[in-house]
């Protein structure tokens, strides 16, 4: 690793604003790396938890949202059952992957791509339709056959089927959805 | 009336965010100040000699001073206005420190607020009345809560320097926690064979009476003067006849009870001594074990005892001690392992306590000092120390360091080696803490010499995978998560007060913090005192403690009492209710919530019923000085009168 200029290189702003949007204090972590131990993603990680903490701690925006860490974090929240000091991390996580994606670093496109392709079946369903997940996934991150081998087993157990189902109150989710854009719009 | 008003600056503590200057210009404005003024530091010698020379030349007959919390130096301008020959309660003191500079940040206000506590304080000064303290005799006597290192200590030296001791020990024999361990660090020698000696020493010595196997009932009374009652629970076995030969334990068929000296390490028998060196060695019986007291039938072991000392139909005693001073050495507890769900504690046999390990290295505990694990009793080849394990941690409640576990750790780890030389130790550790003298070398010599890991991460999770146990944890150094594959893990549990600490705390109106441990009176000027004065802290029920510290607060506290004592009288604070009888009307209310019982009834000789109170009991808390329906009752010093008066000041000018 490079040698960092704390003086020059700590983006308080990102702190503040990763602080605002999580409702979590960095400060209360003191690197005890249990978040780590119980990480069951650790070894596909680049940064382990304990470290992508410590990265929030010294404001490194750069790194941590150019990291693979906070893309393939599953959410289990092991690291939130287990913090001595209370702290929300895996909260902390998806907040890094919200802002991730809205200043446009996005270091595990796959993930992205499946984020949007389930997000979408969700607008227009109202539910999960898992074929059209998969299928508007594979097309898109190219991995054309990507778990089709799953595909028979899991039909032939009526897991799966090839129309969506639709559910009462499809209309009300999708204007979940137009709210959400509504105000991301004013937002900016 | 002439009111003298001395603004103290206290450096920059007061003077940084109030305006002292404006406040001695208000002042001077205020009905009845004759004098005000400034200075840097009020509490220095050459400070207090302007207040006395004011008051000679001012004439001066009351005396406030506007300074910091009267809990720090109202005594001291007391005694500074007595000197020149005024009451010691003509003095009144305005806190512009606690309650003012260092609360706020506005200049403006803060100069407000001054100026009016200090028109409260003059005021209340101008209703003060002259006090005069009375005089009582001290019974020179002292009573130890606990028999630990800490207690036996005090003990010893209280008795040493002439006082007659009683000792009161919850458990069967005296020695606490100390007599538990095998080794002490840093210089690894035998914890009992140093305590072994202080324990006969308390035994032996004439001025020290022992009620081991005893409870504090009930405590009443105040500094010189307290009155213990104290329950000698039944243990079954008269203790005057018992030889301590051990034939009962032998025979006794109810073989599974729990051991509480050796942390449940191993089953006990339902009569026992808890230890070959236990002092007063006697047996008693756990009848919640015993099968004469389950099934009403066994008698085994009084058929057995050589001199008939067994008594199936012993009952509590209590008995009534009268001393003088009180100190309190009531140890320390450790959380359960099952409080630990993560580390499989009480769950897997091979995941144990600190505590429970060091009885298993000790040489005359369960395994006779052979290490192994209790699931199949194989000797561990790789064994796993967890420290913090429910320390600093504040998703369970304890936010604290248990202060001595990094210490016994490395201790535990290197006699580890020693015992199976083929062994290999890791310690999962945050922080090494090893403050004190030759700690630190004794880590580094556990690491350096004795070839133990040290890892420093927190482990997350450990479970069962055969024989072995794994450890699941961080290394943060590394970066990456790290697994162990253990024989046993042995987990550094959090030191927490005991479990009656609060229960005892409110017998001896002590306060204690909100994990139980007590509070002293000064967290660095006066670290054994408490807030009630005769009551006094030794060892770890004040917080976690090793021994050195804990034989070294035991010595402290026994100074205390002996300095004390050293006088024949003490004076008794005039600051108590006081029954004006021509106003009093008997209704009792008082004596219903007095929390003392320091008011009793009185027959004047016109036949009339009216509350007395009890000048020595009283702890002038003013709680029947509210209840009085005809404000007979007062506390002095802080009448009605002189209360409604800072009232009106505040409010109506």
């Amino acid at each position: 690793m490079e040698p960092i200029n704390l003086t020059e290189k700590t983006d308080w702003q990102f702190i503040d604003q990763v602080k605002k949007e999580s409702l979590q204090d960095p400060a209360l972590c003191y690197q005890c790396g249990n978040c780590t131990a119980g990480c069951p993603y650790t070894k596909y990680f680049d940064y382990p938890v304990s470290q992508v903490m410590r990265l929030f701690q010294t404001g490194q925006k750069e790194t941590i949202l150019n990291s693979r860490s906070i893309w393939l974090c599953a959410t289990c929240e092991t690291c939130t059952t287990r913090c001595p000091c209370e702290i929300d991390i895996a909260h902390i996580m998806d907040v890094l992957r919200i802002i991730a994606r809205r200043e446009n670093y996005v270091s595990e496109k796959d993930v992205k791509t499946f984020y949007d392709s389930f997000l979408s079946s969700m607008k227009h369903h109202g539910r999960v339709f898992e074929v059209g997940i998969l299928m508007g996934y594979n097309f898109k991150s190219g991995h054309l056959l990507a778990d089709a081998d799953l595909g028979p087993k899991i039909l032939g157990k009526g897991k799966i089927h090839f129309l969506p189902t639709r559910i009462k109150g499809r209309d009300k989710v999708a204007e979940i959805f137009r709210k959400f854009q509504e105000m991301r719009k004013n937002r900016v | 009336m002439r009111v003298g008003v001395f603004i103290c600056h206290c450096g920059n503590n007061i003077a940084g965010t109030v305006e002292v200057a404006k406040v001695a210009e208000a002042a001077r404005m205020m009905p009845g100040v004759a004098f005000a003024t400034t200075y840097m530091y009020t509490c220095s010698e050459p400070g207090q000699e302007e207040i006395k020379e004011a008051i000679k030349r001012e004439k001066l007959d009351r005396v406030v001073v506007a300074a910091c919390s009267p809990r720090m130096h109202e005594v001291t301008f007391r005694r500074t206005v007595e000197k020149t020959g005024l009451n010691r309660y003509f003095f009144e003191m305005a806190n512009i420190r606690e309650h003012c500079s260092w609360i706020g940040e506005d200049k403006e206000l803060n100069t407000n607020k001054a100026i009016e506590a200090i028109k409260l304080a003059v005021e209340k000064a101008k209703q003060n009345k002259p006090l005069f303290p009375a005089k009582f005799k001290i019974n020179k006597r002292v009573l130890v809560i606990g028999g630990g290192v800490a207690g036996m200590q005090a003990a010893l030296d209280c008795a040493d320097g002439g006082l007659d001791v009683v000792l009161v020990e919850k458990s069967p024999s005296v020695g606490g926690m100390m007599a538990r361990l095998d080794k002490t660090f840093p210089t690894v020698d035998c914890s009992i064979c140093i305590l072994g000696p202080k324990m006969v020493d308390v035994s032996q010595h004439e001025k020290i009476n022992l009620y081991a196997y005893s409870e504090i009932e009930e405590i009443k009374g105040y500094v010189g003067n307290y009155q213990i009652k104290i329950r000698k629970k039944a243990t079954y076995v008269d203790w005057s006849k018992c030889t301590g030969c051990g034939a009962c334990i032998e025979k006794c068929p109810s073989r599974n009870a729990f051991d509480y000296f050796n942390f449940g390490v191993a089953p006990a028998r339902a009569i026992n001594i808890p230890f070959p060196q236990a002092i007063p060695k006697k047996a008693k019986i756990d009848a919640q074990f015993c099968r004469q007291f389950i099934k009403g039938k066994c008698g085994v072991c009084a058929k057995f005892c050589p001199v008939g000392a067994i008594n199936y139909e012993m009952k509590d005693e209590i008995v009534t001690e009268d001393v003088g001073a009180i100190i309190v050495a009531s140890g320390y507890g450790l959380i359960d392992l099952d409080k630990l769900p993560e580390y499989g504690g009480g769950r897997y046999p091979d995941v144990i306590s600190g505590i429970q390990y060091e009885r298993i290295l000790n040489a005359s505990g369960p395994t006779s000092g052979h290490i192994e694990r209790p699931s199949d009793h194989a000797e561990p080849k790789t064994i796993v120390f967890v420290s913090c394990a429910g320390s600093r941690d504040k998703s369970i409640g304890i936010p604290y360091c248990s202060n001595f576990c990094c210490m016994y750790i490395a201790k535990q780890a290197i006699l580890t080696k020693d015992h199976i030389p083929d062994s290999r130790s890791y310690v999962f550790y945050m922080d090494i803490r090893s403050p004190g003298k030759g700690y630190d070398e004794f880590t580094r010599r556990a690491q350096e010499e004795y070839g133990v890991q040290y890892i420093r991460g927190r482990v997350s999770r450990i479970y069962p995978k055969g024989k072995k146990m794994i450890v699941k944890g961080a290394d943060t150094l590394l970066g990456t998560q790290v697994e162990i594959e253990a024989d046993l893990v042995v987990l550094a549990t959090a030191v927490t007060a005991t479990t009656d600490a609060r229960t005892l705390a409110e017998k001896l109106h002590i306060s204690y913090d909100p994990h139980g441990f007590y509070v002293e009176s000064h967290p660095k000027l006066r670290p054994v005192e408490t807030n009630t004065s005769g009551v006094f802290l030794a060892g770890a029920c004040q917080g976690p403690k090793d021994i050195p510290a804990s034989v070294g607060q035991g010595s402290a506290a026994a100074a205390k009492v002996l300095s004390i004592f050293s006088k024949d009288t003490l004076e008794s604070d005039p600051q108590i209710a006081r029954v004006n009888t021509n106003i009093c009307v008997g209704c009792r209310k008082c004596i219903g919530t007095c929390p003392f019982g320091a008011i009793e009834e009185q027959q004047l000789r016109d036949g009339r019923i009216i509350a007395n109170v009890i000048e020595t009991v009283c702890a002038g808390c003013g709680i029947c000085n509210s209840t009085c329906p005809c404000g007979a009752i007062q506390l002095q010093h802080f009448t009605d009168n002189q209360l409604l008066a800072e009232v009106n000041a505040l409010c109506l000018t």
